[in-house]
């Protein structure tokens, strides 16, 4: 047998059909669903007298416009259109028959969290949603990423997705990371290298010591943005670390079919002589904490350097980055250590696990943010929440001044009322720094969770290593 | 859905790098459970001021570029999220081609499903096309998917690659989710081994 790749074990095992010119039906194991992107695909199936193929595996949360304060119960906290979609969301789970965790739900929390914390998300599984952060569940060694709203119409009725293949990459991380630094880091650093279209037509697989070394939550922080790097999708090989994640989970196989799936699971993994399209390589030594300082999750440096000029860059990017420049209202020349902020948000898809709290409530321990900063972690689920509550970490961050909320996306995309003010700048955990992603005029600067907890203390950006 | 055969209209020119979907439709735009009418929210933020006055230098605000059917764009368009509200707004201003050196992968694909063309053409061709397009309205561009080339208002002409299926379904219309259904056959057959083979799934 030819020697493969992780995803192309992945891809043959889920090709359900295959036309002479390598257009594929690949079968969809695991189909989430939230409220934003799903309306007009139920809608088509209502139009067209279709239904779900697979509701068994297929599971729904609201999580973008759900509010984060504790008073959401309250459905005058929603706007209006917010309510429509959270109560079209409630009838077509349960018009549908689909897995449903609503507001209400302990359980309820961002889709890309709460599908790993239920079992749902396990290893060779193919994984789709209508959201572009589905990369995340690629930590586990599944192939997942985000589809259109048309797609998920597809997946729903025929439980598959006509596809092409990608080609491969393999970003490897070598050797250990330094104190301070983490896989946030580690993820954006890539995208620095890579740039934002870097990985257009490619699926990543991250390996290399420093992977290794991850928790399983800091695989998921960096497969979560391979779509900023450009990717369809970003996947780690099982281990150890991976199997004892899932074991025990609710929808995680029990017994028998538990030692069935891990017979096939440990021979996933790519070949030792698979063939790579791509290869990058970054040693883990040489990753620094770093921080956005533009409007693309490209625009990466490390915390101890300076604002960049425009003329420092080639092509289109000179023009795209003194827009960058003009929008975040920022100099060239400044070192990043300097610039001030107003508001820290803790959270996302991205880094709203537990161990990203644990992460910030370390750096924050026994502190309390600066004066006039607007600080607030918002956990990724209920059940992350009620975990910091039992390990003391919310009592550490409403000490420190922080505002401590309800699962939900909440700032990432500013769907729900929490949004930044025109010119407002924040030190965020989500993934994204597009102009007017977090509030019409708001300036991002991205950065892992132990970094925005320095800058709530400082009222700047900071160097995380100088509080440790 | 609509087809896309053969298209002459005015290109507006967009020579950024990296247009994504926030900025093409803005979150506060995808509350809405219907597909339509997103149009008149195209480029939101850079279109309106605070105030919702058009912005008068935006490209789409120029009087030349009001009926704009193409446009003409940097490297990496429609990168971030997966919101098929992006092609849907788009759609809905007028506009069924976009022309550029590349794109995000998932609003590739969302073009597609909803009768617009992206082309992906080298960086001299764009180079050519964006300046063709800052002639406003009095030049036209021709489109042709059959053919697979971009002809500009000089009458010069550039050949792009499309996916043979993906054209195929454009020109005509098709409904993936019937093309797919045809084939349920194969999904039962694989849906069949799968639940002997992967009992857990």
């Amino acid at each position: 047998m030819s020697p493969k790749t992780l995803y192309d074990k992945i891809w043959d095992a889920h090709l359900a059909h295959e036309a002479d010119d390598g257009t594929s039906l690949l079968y969809i194991d695991r189909h989430l669903v939230h409220e934003v992107t799903s309306p007009q695909a139920f809608e088509g199936l209502r139009m067209t007298g279709r239904t779900v193929r697979a509701p068994d595996k297929t599971i729904a949360v609201p999580d973008h416009n759900v509010p984060t304060t504790l008073d959401r119960a309250n459905a005058a906290t929603m706007t209006e259109d917010s309510r429509i979609q959270v109560e079209a969301l409630d009838k077509n789970a349960k018009d549908f028959g689909i897995h449903y965790y609503p507001v209400s739900d302990v359980r309820q929390g961002i889709v890309h969290i709460v599908g790993p914390e239920q079992g749902w998300t396990l290893p060779g599984m193919t994984v789709v949603c209508g959201d572009s952060h589905t990369a995340t569940h690629g930590a586990f060694g599944a192939l997942a990423h985000g589809i259109g709203t048309s797609e998920v119409e597809h997946v729903l009725a025929t439980q598959t997705l006509i596809q092409k293949k990608s080609k491969n990459m393999k970003v490897e991380i070598t050797g250990k990371l330094a104190p301070g630094v983490t896989a946030k880091d580690i993820t954006l650093s890539v995208i620095g290298v890579t740039g934002t279209a870097g990985g257009t037509g490619y699926v990543i697989e991250y390996c290399g010591e420093a992977i290794r070394d991850l928790s399983m939550e800091g695989r998921m922080t960096v497969c979560n943005m391979a779509i900023e790097g450009g990717a369809r999708a970003g996947l780690i090989a099982p281990d150890e670390k991976t199997y004892e994640y899932c074991m025990g989970r609710p929808h995680a196989p029990k017994g028998a079919q538990w030692e069935a799936a891990m017979e096939w699971w440990k021979t996933l993994y790519s070949d030792d002589d698979a063939a790579w399209d791509k290869v990058i390589t970054l040693k883990g030594e040489d990753i620094a904490p770093v921080v956005t300082w533009g409007t693309s999750p490209e625009d990466v440096l490390p915390i101890t350097a300076n604002v960049p000029a425009a003329s420092d860059f080639t092509g289109g990017k000179i023009g795209a980055a003194q827009r960058s420049l003009d929008y975040m209202g920022l100099t060239a020349g400044t070192p990043l250590s300097e610039v001030e902020i107003d508001t820290v948000f803790i959270g996302s898809c991205t880094n709203g696990r537990i161990e990203d709290l644990r992460a910030a409530a370390a750096i924050l321990k026994g502190k309390k943010k600066k004066d006039g900063i607007r600080a607030m972690v918002v956990p990724g689920s209920g059940l992350v929440r009620a975990q910091a509550e039992e390990e003391g970490l919310a009592d550490i961050f409403i000490d420190a001044g922080f505002e401590w909320r309800l699962a939900g996306c909440s700032m990432c995309l500013a769907m729900n009322p929490d949004q930044l003010a025109p010119g407002e700048r924040c030190a965020a955990t989500s993934n994204r720094n597009f102009e007017g992603r977090q509030g019409r005029g708001g300036r991002t600067h991205l950065m892992s969770p132990a970094m925005a907890a320095a800058a709530a203390i400082t009222g700047k950006l900071t160097d995380v290593r100088e509080m440790m | 859905m609509n087809k896309f055969d053969k298209l002459t209209g005015i290109a507006a020119p967009m020579p950024l790098i990296n247009i994504d979907t926030d900025m093409i439709i803005p979150k506060q735009f995808l509350k809405t459970i219907k597909r339509s009418g997103l149009g008149v929210n195209l480029f939101d933020e850079m279109r309106y001021d605070d105030d919702r006055n058009e912005i008068p230098d935006f490209v789409l605000n120029k009087p030349q570029y009001r009926e704009a059917q193409i446009i003409v764009a940097g490297d990496n368009f429609g990168c971030g999220s997966s919101r098929e509200h992006a092609p849907w707004a788009i759609a809905d201003f007028g506009i069924t081609c976009v022309i550029a050196p590349s794109y995000a992968d998932i609003f590739y694909n969302n073009c597609f499903k909803n009768g617009i063309l992206p082309i992906a053409l080298p960086q001299e061709q764009i180079d050519v096309l964006m300046k063709d397009a800052e002639k406003g309205a009095n030049a036209r561009m021709t489109i042709d998917l059959e053919a697979q080339t971009v002809t500009t208002s000089d009458g010069e002409v550039f050949n792009f690659e499309v996916d043979a299926f993906k054209k195929h379904c454009l020109m005509n219309g098709l409904d993936d989710i019937g093309l797919t259904m045809e084939k349920v056959a194969s999904i039962d057959t694989f849906e069949a081994a799968a639940a002997q083979s992967r009992p857990w799934v």
